[in-house]
């Protein structure tokens, strides 16, 4: 408000521009206003109802029986950090190949655009079509649901995440960085391995904790997939309890101890992906390619 | 790697050798032709300089150099470049090897993502297996010829890129150094340095020229001047002028040379 002071306030065409500036600003915070409000809102209501179903049997004693008292999700905590784990193990290094393939030879040749569009189709692809098809392919085919079927459908989900991030960062490493490395006579494969990767490793783990993120919280594959179950179990040949379809399952349930926690595992799930998000984005400003 | 590429073909001439010979080299950026029948000769041991206005194809002359032209599909050169008795313009020439002997260092400094110390053993370790100690030694070496070592010698294993402009250009320099190459191609090395580390480059330069040959782009004519033995001055794509520095500077054939040294041009 200052500039109203050193220029002259009295002059209409600035007065008019002001008046613009003053209703966009207004505009913008409002929006931003009922964004916020939502998220808010969301995180308050998880903060309440879940803080009571948040003590140290929801970690340590599995989902009970229908009509049993207390209990806690500790079979899907761990079942989800198996099912996530790895479904990490298996997208993160196939998606940053493909990544890199992109990067590399993706203006020349037709297999590398069409690799670099199937991946744009299938990264907004609904994750329930994920589900019914590894539940037609893997599920149906076995006769059983399993842990591994739910691994393959959040991999199929994270792939592409970690693909399209990989290539958009490796596309932001400068010509010039790769030039001095192929002036010094290094091939194409440790140019790219050992420089131009190791340029953005930031922005490429950003990546993968992104997809992580995106995954934990995919509820309709694993229905699909992993089913459920209702015993603490780390067979991931068997179904296996998982934190979303637990809640899921939970929270239209008649029972009060079952709905409270659901409450408490959805604000687990919340929090580690709010965590995961927080600590990718510190990672990122750490370091951002010149 | 220097007994395969045997020197007994390149001839003496006045008592120096030619390291490179260029010869009707002609340039295409697609359908734009940028170089137009070049020839030139670059001397062992000595520093040739590139002078001309903008565009007049200096870089894309020192770029044939290396075949860094190769990286981008569409660019190509016609012609002979003989380097130690082959023409590194034909098929079937390892570029990767051309690379290791004919180091390049770029306008802006381009360290790589990794501490001082992995930027000049990166390098090293693609052609060369050497142990710790004479790694140590090696980068120790290079450091000091790029006249860095003092500066950086204490924190070798903090990143490159923490390092101050004028620092991050010598380390490129001493990591271009480090391949112990046999010819230096330098495109305007201190066009983004201020006057001190320029002068510190400049310094280098006539250091390095003891061991290596030395061909270099530059925008200053006082730089041409004050670091090379032979000067090409080039306009629009054409070799305009070539001779020893002092005869360029002094008294040069042509008029349009004179022009642009005396800054009536361009």
């Amino acid at each position: 408000m200052k500039q109203a002071t050193t220029s002259s306030p009295v002059n209409p065409v600035y007065r008019k521009r002001l008046m613009a500036h003053r209703v966009g600003i207004a505009l913008s915070v409002l929006a931003m206003s009922v964004g916020l409000l939502v998220l808010a809102w969301i995180l308050v209501t998880l903060a309440v109802k879940g803080f009571g179903a948040l003590n140290l049997h929801l970690f340590t004693q599995p989902t009970p029986s229908p009509g049993s008292e207390g209990g806690g999700v500790s079979n899907a905590i761990l079942g989800s950090l198996m099912i996530v784990g790895l479904s990490t193990l298996v997208s993160t290094p196939i998606g940053i190949l493909a990544g890199i393939y992109l990067a590399e030879y993706g203006e020349e040749n037709k297999i590398a655009s069409l690799t670099r569009f199937v991946t744009d189709i299938m990264l907004s692809a609904p994750s329930i079509v994920i589900g019914m098809f590894v539940w037609a392919l893997y599920v149906a085919t076995v006769n059983h649901y399993s842990g591994y079927a739910g691994s393959l459908a959040l991999a199929l989900i994270a792939i592409p995440v970690v693909v399209r991030t990989t290539d958009n960062m490796l596309r932001l490493v400068p010509n010039s960085l790769l030039e001095a490395a192929f002036a010094l006579g290094a091939p194409r494969w440790k140019v790219a391995m050992l420089v131009r990767l190791r340029a953005v490793k930031a922005g490429v783990i950003t990546g993968v904790l992104l997809a992580v993120a995106r995954i934990s919280g995919e509820t309709a594959p694993l229905l699909f997939t992993a089913l459920n179950n209702q015993f603490f179990s780390a067979d991931m040949n068997r179904p296996i309890a998982n934190l979303p379809v637990v809640i899921y399952g939970f929270a239209m349930s008649p029972y009060d101890n079952w709905r409270e926690l659901a409450w408490g595992g959805a604000l687990l799930v919340t929090f580690s992906v709010l965590a995961l998000n927080i600590i990718s984005r510190t990672l990122f400003s750490q370091k951002v390619p010149n | 790697m220097n007994t395969q590429l045997s020197q007994e073909n390149v001839v003496p001439m006045n008592g120096k050798r030619k390291t490179i010979e260029i010869s009707g080299l002609n340039f295409f950026y697609g359908k734009t032709q940028s170089l137009t029948n070049v020839n030139l000769d670059i001397h062992e041991k000595q520093v040739t300089a590139f002078i001309g206005p903008s565009g007049c194809g200096k870089s894309t002359l020192l770029r044939t150099l290396n075949r860094m032209y190769d990286l981008y599909p569409g660019q190509r050169a016609e012609g002979s470049i003989m380097y130690r008795g082959r023409n590194i313009l034909e098929e079937g020439q390892d570029v990767n090897m051309l690379r290791a002997k004919v180091g390049m260092v770029f306008q802006k400094p381009t360290p790589f993502p990794m501490s001082i110390y992995d930027n000049i053993a990166f390098g090293v370790r693609l052609y060369e297996d050497l142990s710790k100690g004479e790694m140590d030694e090696r980068v120790e070496w290079a450091l000091k010829k790029a006249a860095l070592w003092t500066e950086v010698k204490d924190k070798l294993t903090k990143s490159g890129l923490s390092l101050s402009g004028g620092q991050q250009q010598r380390l490129c320099i001493a990591r271009g150094v480090a391949v112990k190459p046999d010819v230096l191609l330098l495109d305007e090395p201190t066009s983004a340095l201020d006057p001190i580390s320029t002068s510190k480059v400049e310094e280098l330069i006539s250091e390095l020229k003891q061991d290596y040959t030395i061909a270099i782009v530059t925008h200053n004519m006082q730089q041409a001047a004050r670091c090379s033995d032979y000067t090409a001055y080039m306009y629009l794509g054409e070799l305009v002028e070539f001779g020893e520095t002092d005869q360029i500077f002094m008294n040069p054939a042509r008029k349009e040379t004179q022009d642009y040294i005396t800054g009536r041009f361009g």
